[in-house]
């Protein structure tokens, strides 16, 4: 088992380092000069290469790529261009907010597909059933952005219940909690569509099996049985889904934000594209590709501790 | 698959891809109003005989942008999924027909594009190169390539195991003539359920990204930058926010149930371990 993780590891950290080299490369093969784009056509040609040599622009690429991940592995991406201050700040700064909205739609997006997924499954071939599939085959074509605008109109703009966008800030936090809730359900809608397909097969699958027939022959009720005998025995697909679904995640928390005006990472991101920030922009795209390869490798070694046959298949 | 009856995910996607389809090849000849004609005078009308969904903040006809929207949106979902499937099967194809560390490299490579989501992968392309449609057709076609690289070649190297192609490398056929007679036509099933699922999935990426003000430009019409621009008028006129984002529910749905229709009419196997 401890070999199978080493091996792993390593290959965690080699696409780790594969990534970081996309990145760079893709934001530092650049048509035009960053100097020129900072401070205007009016410029004059010694501001531009004092900001050049500010920059480090006046080295060579290695020498920058080198700088750079040392850099980022000590937590310093740098200083912004357009805010002037340095990035890990920024990122500091934006970071509560984009953490708590994609833990919010995570918790919400497994306890909705868990309890859809299951009651479909209980329900399997009846009416129950299709409509919950109906509805998750829905729910997977609908755009989040489209559905958040929905939700909006309902919410917000006809029964005024909740806040059409924007965060007041923890000092309030019924206030803050309140501006989430239209984000949060907006993003978990949405992933729950595929992850509660995922749990009704997983459960059918399982409820095949004689232990189950055996529990309920006990004369354990039928929730019972579902929920503590079927759940636990359909978790490795499941498990793989919510880590697969990491990436639409944090995908998802990027256009959410835009849509709702979070100040989150995500805003930060469109703001510093908007600005020409590429500083910016390539700490935040660096930084939310590590996460997605962080959680696919994360759920590698999940699989293990949840279920022990894998630990001695895969040495 | 012992009985022919289609599934009615097949029915239902292929009516809805053939409607979505014929309504964008439609607006290459014909659309109720020119959909860039602005007309102020006449902004935000109600559905009527002339317009059937009237007109937007600029008084341009709804029904045309939509349709010429949904030729945008087909056009680059077609050329991104068709580019990354012609680029992503032909280095799964040749993976499968070298082995080795040819494979080992290639497929070690994909693997780095699944670290990527391809909205996050267009968004840093288009800081880096300016917002545009082609920025969007790039991001797309090159996250395709790993998926279709991983799914020709898992396929490919079960036909390698087929006897009629023993028979042909018996008979003194070159891997790259094998490849081409008898490997791809027997991976063409698996590579078009796999296009249909990420036309889908590019439809809705295009669409994002337009939202998000890195895809298509104005005055090009997109579904995605409609909505964005509904938006900021959802006070004064919600029935905008509406339109736009129903044709992308109903384009995505369609090659959605498309897809999985195919999958499951090209892999008896999946049928019955559902039906089970």
């Amino acid at each position: 088992m401890s070999y199978f993780i080493a091996r792993r590891l390593a290959g965690f950290l080699l696409t780790l380092w594969a990534v970081s080299v996309v990145v760079f490369a893709v934001m530092n093969v650049l048509p035009g000069d960053p100097a020129l784009t900072i401070l205007g056509i009016d410029s004059t040609e010694e501001a531009r290469a004092a900001l050049r040599a500010r920059l480090g622009l006046d080295q060579p690429v290695i020498l920058r790529y080198l700088d750079w991940v040392a850099g980022a592995l000590r937590g310093d991406f740098g200083e912004s261009y357009s805010f002037g201050v340095p990035v890990s700040g920024l990122i500091a700064e934006r970071l509560p907010l984009t953490f708590s909205l994609a833990l919010s739609g995570m918790v919400v997006t497994v306890l909705l597909a868990l309890v859809l997924g299951i009651t479909a499954a209980a329900r399997h071939g009846r009416p129950g059933d299709w409509g919950i599939m109906l509805l998750s085959q829905m729910g997977i074509a609908i755009p989040a952005f489209w559905l958040s605008m929905l939700l909006v109109l309902l919410f917000a703009v006809k029964l005024r219940w909740l806040p059409p966008g924007g965060f007041p800030g923890w000092g309030d936090p019924v206030a803050a909690l309140r501006s989430l809730v239209l984000p949060t359900a907006a993003l978990a809608l949405v992933q729950s569509a595929v992850l509660a397909r995922v749990t009704r097969s997983a459960a059918l699958e399982v409820m095949r099996l004689d232990f189950v027939r055996t529990a309920r022959a006990t004369g354990f009720g039928s929730r019972h049985v579902l929920w503590r005998h079927v759940l636990p025995n359909a978790l490795v697909p499941i498990v793989t889904i919510v880590g697969l679904q990491f990436a639409g995640l944090v995908t998802g928390t990027i256009v959410i934000e835009n849509v709702f005006y979070l100040p989150g990472l995500g805003r930060l991101l469109f703001q510093s594209i908007a600005n020409r920030d590429l500083i910016t922009v390539q700490a935040l795209v660096m930084l939310f590709a590590a996460l997605v390869v962080t959680a696919n490798f994360l759920v590698d070694i999940a699989y293990v501790v949840i279920d022990p046959r894998l630990r001695e298949a895969r040495g | 698959m012992s009985e022919r009856r289609l599934s009615p995910n097949l029915v239902i996607g292929a009516a809805l891809v053939t409607l979505v389809c014929g309504v964008a090849l439609l607006s290459v000849i014909w659309t109720p109003h020119p959909h860039a004609v602005i007309n102020v005078a006449q902004k935000f009308a109600p559905a009527s005989a002339e317009h059937w969904l009237g007109t937007d903040q600029l008084g341009r006809d709804l029904v045309s942008q939509l349709m010429v929207a949904a030729g945008n949106s087909m056009m680059v979902a077609m050329l991104a999924v068709g580019v990354g499937c012609v680029l992503g099967t032909s280095l799964g194809l040749l993976a499968a027909a070298r082995g080795g560390w040819t494979e080992e490299a290639i497929m070690r490579v994909s693997d780095l594009g699944f670290a990527f989501p391809a909205l996050l992968f267009a968004i840093m392309l288009a800081a880096a190169y300016g917002p545009s449609l082609s920025v969007v057709v790039v991001a797309i076609a090159f996250i395709n390539i790993p998926i279709f690289a991983r799914v020709s070649r898992a396929a490919a190297n079960q036909v390698w195991h087929r006897e009629y192609v023993y028979a042909a490398r018996a008979a003194g056929m070159g891997r790259f003539a094998i490849s081409r007679d008898h490997i791809l036509p027997n991976i063409a099933a698996p590579v078009i359920v796999q296009a249909t699922i990420e036309f889908a999935v590019a439809i809705l990426t295009e669409a994002a990204l337009s939202y998000l003000g890195l895809g298509a430009q104005p005055p090009a019409p997109s579904w995605g930058r409609m909505l964005s621009e509904a938006q900021t008028l959802m006070y004064l006129a919600p029935q905008l926010a509406i339109w736009p984002g129903l044709c992308i529910f109903v384009a995505v749905l369609g090659f959605g149930l498309l897809g999985d229709g195919l999958r499951d009419m090209t892999d008896p196997r999946l049928v019955r371990e559902r039906r089970a």
